[in-house]
């Protein structure tokens, strides 16, 4: 299974709690409009300008993977499931209830009634059965991972490609608004994914009418479908209006026929900024309202200004991926196969100092590959201080003194977890070289020169990191170390072999009982760090920021918020 | 002739015509004789080279002026996320975003800055004279193949040039250099072949083609040494555009990937995110490359006018 | 005149086509090749074949090469890898905004640079002589992007009179004509929709028309203080004629013709500043689309758009060399 860390977002799952104070924080979603915070009443009306850090990829969620899409995506569109408000927590969205039999195999949705797309067709278990079977029987270009990739991350395969089956077996419409699924195999994913917004419910009148399968390739790049680009069709608050392509600007309205709780804004404009220092000015000046992805520097002298900084929980893990040295055709550093070489390096990192002085307040250093928050996280893993005697004495021990590390950084991103890669590779730099190694830096474009660089195992060391889709440990140590094939690991992490691991993990994600599948998650978290195949540096809180006369927006942990509550006064 | 830049190429002509030419009332006094003499009473002359000189000296000897080690992170644990201390004792300009001494930093740094502007200046006024004279000195379709070659190199603006090398070689500061100094190469190919065109039917050429001298030695000997007055007036001229370009590839995303290794122009991109908390991260190394593409600018400035014999009125 | 321009035209044939090969050998160097570039890294070795069969990249290199020719003189340069979206049809949206910053900044630059530099040389030694010199000198020694950083903080920000970044505002709901803004909003009568698209014009067109303005009040002085000096300048004042029709006539005219030079070669380096300039006001023009699509790997873009500009650049220096041609008698002669 493909994984990209750098996409995420999404849905579901389990227990954060008490999220974030927003004093700001108004009306929820069930309850009735216009009822504000205790700031005052919340108006309906109005445009909202946010300002994005990067263009949607385009606007069918099946094919999406980036937060910019997704950003889109969830105000245009709504899943069976979707997410609490400000958590982690998978809830009934298109979906009121569902049963699971009792051999986790079929699940049966009860769908919300009196729903209608933004075309005017009636939502209902046919749509629902229309959109599995549509994911399921992709082909051609639509099955590239590029493409289709949280449907395989999920599912497996598809229809036409036998030899890696799908665990998606059918979905039938029993009645009008009954929509039964069956699985061919039980997994721990299902349904919480379904609350990820590639998992979307769109209008088959729209999909087929214009052509949303159609991917076709140039020689040089994925072209997608009239669909995606000029007709996504949902369910949700907001239907879209209009995507100025050479301005970056998408701008979506109220859904008038929305069936839950009207939307209050009448239009948001997501611009396009992609310099992060250029946002904050077009805030100070006015001319957007608010922006993601907020610099760590900026926090305090924002607030000070007079803007709301929402900042949300850390629900991510940045770490330095070590090279296990297993993938063919790449040349790993040997030396790094040796658990000593490894622990030298995880003794060498300041990781006290990177919290304090170039996160943002509220990150923690981490001692595993999950934040504590996640069920599974175990107290007592072996930890690794900074000490850079005995990472030096370490290396010694390990006759490897003076190692080279090519130590691969991306550029030109800033991510939830990674607000600085620039400045983080510097002191992890000058750590590794004061503790007796010798580093050899390659910085490479965010997506996809340093994605693909890393993934294929080309790097010795680097910096990568993952925010959670769901509450799920699967979701964070899963995605990173389980068994790829022929008893290795990822080629990120250079496809080490350490079978225990892969079995405590196979094993934990097949347990049904969650208090069990929750020891068997900490015993797989003690084997990771005794294993050591990289380094876990920090959790880190991403953070927004809106002008003081906005209200309603309610950062969320997994960055899926909802702009349905947000309000803008005068 | 081609259409593409009719004009960059008549003024690189006009240039390279005049580099030749003794000028009158000065017969006694060799070129370069002569045109010391007048630069040294030029001001302008004297303030460029004292700058170039200053910088030149602070590159060789950074080490030793370098109060601090430039890559030390001494105040590291002092910064926070918004807050980075100021000027201080035994920081006088102050630390950058990871505590490192700004001022050794922008000694260090100067190495690295006019390495790239020297090394690429260099590299693209070799290659570019080597074409030159490859098309001067034999003329006909050698001529035609190498000017057309160049003609299709002027024809793109040279930052998109160097972005698609930079683009292509990756990301390290050779590849930057070799970008910067395929920007250079047509300007001095056609400056020198100019030069040797004009040459070619001076009386001492003909002269010494009378005597049956061979090509090679009439090339080297004496044409190719009476056209490298132009050739210095643009290479120190070049100096200053590399320097700037390689602060804007550095912007760009496509300099030196060892962001420790001090340089002008990343440490001025990197200053851009702190520019509301301190300004100074960025100003001083922009005064930096403003000063010395000054000073290159004024040297090689007064430099054209002391060889130019249109100047010696 | 006809006859030179045809020349000149069938001239920009042997140039461009060496350009194409240059360009396509570009694409063909890169690591991995296009297939790789499109798929990613990560594609198996069965879909980049399929992949290359699909698009014929399996054949021999001279037929690619005819094929993408056969292909760029149709202007289809493929799909952008970001957007997905057909080359030639983001130029043609991103090019008016390229345009219209350019012609601000030359207007900009020509505008206070001639009158600066006449000033300068009438009133030669004076303060404002001084001014302009050392003016001159440090606005082509400022990297473009930290003027562009510098002006967005003080008149955006700080003072908060211009707009700081993109073409328009996104709360106006202007109509799209030509994608000229300025002209779009002229022609449909929406002037708050015109001036808005200008004012997003200054700050960046003030950042890309320094380094022109700095040359031109140079060339302007020089050129002036020379021609003062002249034969005929001293001919005519000994005549009698009145001293402005000298100016006009004798002074100015002739001081122009090498600014109009300069003004040539400016123009066309504009578009190099364009990407750092557009870049830090979030502008969007071609120039800024270089500069996403350097680090998406978006090589289609880069090519077409690269391919394009030369284009764009070649037929701006030919207009130059024609204008040249009617401003200078000389030159027609020849």
């Amino acid at each position: 299974m493909q994984r990209r860390p750098q996409r995420v977002l999404a849905a579901s799952a389990a227990a954060l709690t008490a999220v974030t104070l927003a004093a700001c924080a108004s009306s929820d979603r069930d309850s009735d409009s216009g009822s504000g915070g205790e700031g005052g009443e919340a108006q309906s009306g109005g445009t909202l300008v946010f300002g994005a850090a990067g263009d949607p990829a385009m606007l069918d969620p099946a094919f999406g993977s980036d937060g910019e899409t997704f950003r889109v995506a969830r105000q245009i569109y709504e899943g069976l499931l979707g997410n609490e408000i400000g958590g982690t927590e998978p809830v009934p969205e298109l979906a009121e209830d569902w049963e699971v039999s009792e051999d986790g195999l079929e699940y049966t949705f009860a769908l919300r009634e009196g729903v209608k797309f933004h075309d005017g067709t009636d939502f209902n278990a046919e749509a629902v059965c229309f959109n599995f079977d549509r994911w399921y029987n992709f082909e051609g270009l639509a099955q590239s991972p590029s493409a289709s990739y949280y449907y395989q991350a999920v599912f497996g395969g598809f229809a036409s490609t036998p030899d890696a089956p799908s665990i998606y077996e059918s979905c039938e419409a029993t009645d009008e608004n009954t929509a039964v699924i069956r699985l061919t195999q039980v997994t721990s994913k299902f349904p919480a994914a379904l609350a990820l917004p590639a998992f979307s419910i769109q209008s088959p009148e729209a999909l087929q009418q214009y052509d949303a399968d159609n991917l076709s390739g140039s020689e040089d790049a994925l072209s997608y479908s009239e669909y995606a680009l000029e007709h996504p069709t949902g369910t949700g608050p907001f239907k879209f209006e209009s995507w100025d392509r050479g301005n970056g600007e998408v701008t979506i309205v109220r859904n008038e026929d929305y069936w839950g709780d009207q939307a209050l804004l009448d239009e948001i404009i997501f611009r396009t900024i992609p310099d992060g220092n250029t946002r904050r000015q077009e805030l100070q000046a006015g001319s957007i309202d608010g922006y993601d992805f907020v610099a760590p520097a900026d926090y305090q002298s924002l607030q000070d200004d007079g803007f709301q900084v929402l900042v949300r929980d850390p629900f991510n893990i940045l770490y330095l991926g070590i090279n296990g040295g297993n993938v063919p055709g790449t040349q790993a550093n040997p030396a790094l196969k040796d658990v000593r070489v490894r622990q030298a390096i995880a003794h060498a990192i300041d990781r006290e100092t990177i919290v304090n002085s170039l996160l943002p307040e509220g990150a923690e250093a981490a001692v595993e590959f999950m934040p504590p928050t996640v069920d599974g996280w175990a107290e007592d893993v072996t930890t690794y201080d900074y000490d850079p005697d005995r990472a030096r004495q370490l290396l010694q021990e390990a006759g490897a003194e003076g190692t080279t590390l090519r130590f691969y950084y991306p550029t030109e991103v800033s991510r939830p977890y990674l607000p600085d890669p620039a400045a983080l590779f510097q002191v992890i730099n000058q750590n590794l070289i004061d503790a007796g190694f010798t580093v050899e830096p390659t910085a490479l474009p965010w997506n996809p020169d340093y994605l693909n660089a890393v993934q294929a195992g080309q790097a010795d060391i680097h910096l990568l990191g993952w925010t959670g889709d769901y509450n799920d440990a699967y979701n964070f140590i899963g995605t990173f170390f389980a068994e790829q094939a022929n008893n290795q690991a990822s080629a990120e992490f250079g496809a080490f072999s350490a079978p225990e691991i892969f079995a405590a993990l196979a094993e934990a994600d097949q347990e049904p009982d969650a208090s069990r599948r929750t020891e068997l998650y900490q015993e797989a978290n003690r084997l990771i760090m005794d294993y050591l195949p990289g380094v876990p540096i920090s959790h880190s809180p991403p953070a927004l920021v809106v002008a003081e006369n906005v209200q309603g927006l309610e950062p969320s942990p997994l960055t899926a918020e909802v702009f349905s509550t947000v309000s803008v006064s005068d | 002739m081609t259409a593409m830049g009719d004009l960059k190429r008549r003024r690189i002509d006009e240039l390279a015509a005049r580099a030749g030419q003794v000028p009158e009332g000065e017969g006694g006094l060799s070129l370069t004789r002569s045109a010391f003499r007048r630069l040294r009473r030029n001001p302008v002359a004297i303030t460029g080279a004292v700058i170039v000189v200053v910088f030149l000296l602070v590159a060789a000897f950074a080490p030793l002026l370098a109060p601090k080690d430039p890559l030390t992170q001494y105040l590291l644990s002092e910064i926070r996320p918004g807050s980075i201390p100021g000027s201080r004792e035994g920081f006088p300009l102050g630390v950058d975003n990871l505590g490192r001494d700004l001022l050794s930093r922008l000694i260090v740094g100067s190495r690295q800055s006019l390495l790239i502007g020297v090394v690429s200046t260099l590299l693209g006024a070799a290659v570019g004279m080597a074409l030159g004279v490859l098309a001067g000195a034999f003329g006909g379709w050698v001529d035609s193949v190498v000017m057309r070659f160049v003609d299709i190199l002027l024809s793109l603006p040279s930052l998109l040039m160097a972005i698609s090398i930079s683009v292509l070689l990756g990301q390290n500061q050779w590849a930057l250099m070799i970008a910067i100094a395929v920007t250079q190469v047509p300007v001095f190919a056609r400056l020198l072949r100019g030069s040797m065109l004009a040459q070619r039917g001076s009386d001492y050429a003909l002269a010494a083609r009378a005597l049956g001298i061979r090509r090679s030695r009439i090339v080297f000997g004496h044409v190719l040494p009476n056209s490298l007055s132009p050739v210095i007036v643009q290479a120190t001229l070049s100096l200053a555009t590399a320097i700037i370009e390689a602060a804007a590839l550095s912007f760009l995303g496509l300099g030196d990937p060892d962001l420790a290794r001090p340089e002008w122009g990343a440490m001025l991109s990197n200053a851009q995110a702190f520019l509301s908390i301190r300004p100074e991260l960025a100003i001083y190394p922009a005064l930096c490359i403003i000063v010395v593409a000054l000073g290159f600018t004024l040297l090689g400035e007064s430099l054209r006018e002391a060889l130019d014999p249109k100047f010696r009125r | 005149m006809l006859r030179f321009i045809v020349r000149r035209l069938l001239q920009l044939i042997p140039i461009l086509l060496g350009l194409s090969v240059l360009l396509f050998a570009w694409l063909r160097a890169l690591p991995g090749g296009p297939a790789q570039a499109a798929l990613g890294e990560r594609a198996t070795p069965e879909a980049i074949a399929r992949y290359n069969e699909l698009f014929g990249l399996d054949q021999p290199l001279y037929v690619q090469y005819l094929r993408f020719l056969g292909r760029a003189v149709q202007l289809d340069f493929g799909n952008s890898s970001r957007t997905g979206r057909p080359v030639i049809e983001e130029f043609l949206e991103r090019m008016p905004g390229t345009i219209e910053l350019t012609v601000f900044a030359m207007v900009f630059a020509i505008g206070l640079g001639i009158p600066l530099g006449y000033l300068a040389a009438r009133r030669h030694g004076s303060w404002l002589d001084s001014a302009s010199v050392i003016g001159s000198l440090l606005g082509v020694a400022i990297p473009v992007f930290f003027l562009a950083y510098l002006l967005r903080l003080l008149f955006a920000v700080e003072l908060g009179w211009l707009p700081g970044s993109g073409r328009q505002e996104v709360r106006i709901d202007a109509t799209r004509i030509t994608n000229f803004y300025v002209l779009d909003g002229l022609l449909t009568r929406e002037w708050d929709a015109a001036w808005d698209a200008f004012l997003h014009l200054v700050l960046p067109g003030i950042a890309l028309g320094t380094i022109p303005l700095a040359i031109i009040v140079r060339i302007t002085r020089a050129s002036v203080l020379d021609v003062v000096n002249e034969d005929y300048v001293r001919t005519a004042n000994a005549k009698g004629l009145a001293t402005s029709t000298v100016r006009r006539r004798h002074i100015l005219r002739n001081a122009l013709l090498p600014v109009s030079t300069t003004i040539g070669l400016q123009t066309g380096l504009l578009l190099s500043g364009a990407v750092l300039t557009e870049t830090v006001f979030a502008f969007g023009g071609v120039g800024s689309a270089i500069f996403d699509s350097i680090f998406a790997r978006d090589f289609a873009v880069l090519q077409g758009f690269i391919l394009m500009l030369a284009v764009v650049y070649v037929l701006v220096n030919l207009l130059v060399d024609i204008s040249y041609g009617l401003l200078d008698p000389r030159v027609r002669v020849r």
